[in-house]
């Protein structure tokens, strides 16, 4: 042995492989598992179909009505029909607007003048929320934010929708 | 960094002399394949233990995506297993380990027999590995049926015939375990996986704590 100062000694040094072996068995045993559970967070979201809603533009009117309409949904092993909403109408500009009922709340269900007190007004029964006719929540009420809108468009003559997509806060 | 969280815990709780007593003593020279190469028969315990540990990790992790449900078993299983990102890794090394822990159990039991510490006063400890071997076993039998695929299915209709030859008892040793008289179905496998998923590993994880605290007590023993 030198007389020079040792920078790691035999116990660190053991130590340290030690550690290191123990840690890189540990990980190559974690790693599969952890990323077998994360799994569904880094899945890439399907980028929705667009569905046929089953009601012709030419019924669409100023008045928002409501479309419900069912999509085959598939949920890991188990597939399922489900019943998706949306309100429906031509705005001032005639666009077509389509609304995700869903309010920004917490997340009951919204209705068009579901309440007698607020006609032109979207409302919602739980908690007194209440949107303007463009989605927007009326300030002073519970949502913090717009209706969601749904992607859509339109084929011989038919509307098809796809995901709701959500408006900023407002 | 971790030395400072360490200390800062130690110095209120003085947890050095608790881990010191449980990890901290020599390896004794007959037992370190170091001296003498041949003592890597003294590994089995431990590699069993290893290989345990991957099966409770991996199976925790299974249960993520499985469902003990004749409707969805087999289904949940071709799932995480085609689709899930690591999942067919993750089921191999389920799958693979069953059988690897019961290699290494039985290595294990040669190596305590041949170097005879089996024998007094450590005979309560080779009953209580004689447990540990039947649950494992428990846990090989009651886990195959989980993916219900067909070799699960038969398999597990053979295993029950097995069950109901025991003596006097056997039919309702076999409606026990099936939940039924005759049929392999939907109340069988609920019952596996409760079995396999909680029962067993609960018995497995006091076993091996006996297991381990009378090895700890009665040191390991001496050369041959
Ligand atoms: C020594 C311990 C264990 C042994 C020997 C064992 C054995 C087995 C076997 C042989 C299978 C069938 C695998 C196949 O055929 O692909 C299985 C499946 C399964 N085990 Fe275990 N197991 C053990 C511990 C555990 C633990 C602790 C859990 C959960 C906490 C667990 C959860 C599962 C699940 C969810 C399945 C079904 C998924 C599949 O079949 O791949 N196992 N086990
Ligand atoms: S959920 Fe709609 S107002 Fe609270």
């Amino acid at each position: 042995m030198s007389e020079k100062k040792q920078q790691v000694t035999r116990r660190q040094f053991l130590n340290y492989t030690l550690t290191g072996l123990g840690g890189f068995m540990a990980a190559g045993m974690l790693a599969p598992m952890v990323r077998m559970a994360i799994d569904p967070v880094l899945q890439e979201s399907g980028a929705g179909d667009m569905a046929n809603v089953g009601l012709a533009v030419e019924d669409i009117t100023n008045e928002p009505q409501r479309v419900d309409w069912t999509i085959t949904q598939v949920d890991g092993w188990y597939e399922s029909e489900v019943t998706k909403s949306a309100w429906v109408f031509v705005n001032e500009n005639d666009e077509i607007q389509a609304f995700s009922p869903i309010c920004t709340h917490l997340g009951c269900v919204v209705s068009w003048e579901g309440s007698e007190e607020y006609p032109d007004q979207f409302f919602c029964p739980c908690h007194n929320g209440r949107y303007y006719k463009d989605g927007t929540n009326v300030p002073g009420t519970p949502p913090t934010a717009p209706l969601s809108v749904y992607e859509h468009s339109v084929e011989n003559g038919m509307l098809y929708l796809g995901q709701p997509i959500p408006r900023g806060e407002a | 960094m971790l030395q400072k969280i360490y200390d800062w815990i130690d110095e209120r709780v003085d947890v050095t002399p608790i881990w010191r007593d449980i990890a901290d003593h020599e390896v004794p020279e007959h037992v370190n394949p170091a001296h003498h190469f041949s003592a890597f028969v003294y590994c089995f315990g431990g590699l069993t233990f290893f290989v345990v540990v991957i099966q409770i990790l991996s199976g925790m992790f299974l249960t993520m995506y499985y469902v003990p449900d004749i409707e969805n078993a087999w289904r949940s299983v071709y799932y995480l297993q085609t689709e899930v990102a690591h999942g067919q890794i993750v089921r191999g090394m389920h799958h693979w380990g069953a059988s690897v822990v019961v290699v290494m159990l039985l290595l294990h039991t040669c190596r305590v027999f041949f170097t005879g510490s089996y024998k007094k006063p450590r005979e309560l400890n080779w009953m209580v590995g004689v447990l540990l071997f039947f649950v494992i076993l428990g846990l090989g039998f009651t886990g195959y049926l989980l993916p219900w695929d067909n070799k699960a299915y038969f398999a597990t209709q053979v295993g029950l015939e097995i069950a109901q030859q025991v003596p006097f008892i056997g039919d309702a040793l076999r409606t026990l375990l099936a939940g039924d008289p005759t049929i392999v179905g939907a109340q069988t496998l609920a019952r596996f996986f409760a079995i396999h998923v909680f029962f067993l590993p609960a018995a497995l994880f006091a076993l091996l704590g006996i297991h381990f605290i009378l090895i700890r007590k009665q040191g390991i023993s001496g050369p041959l």
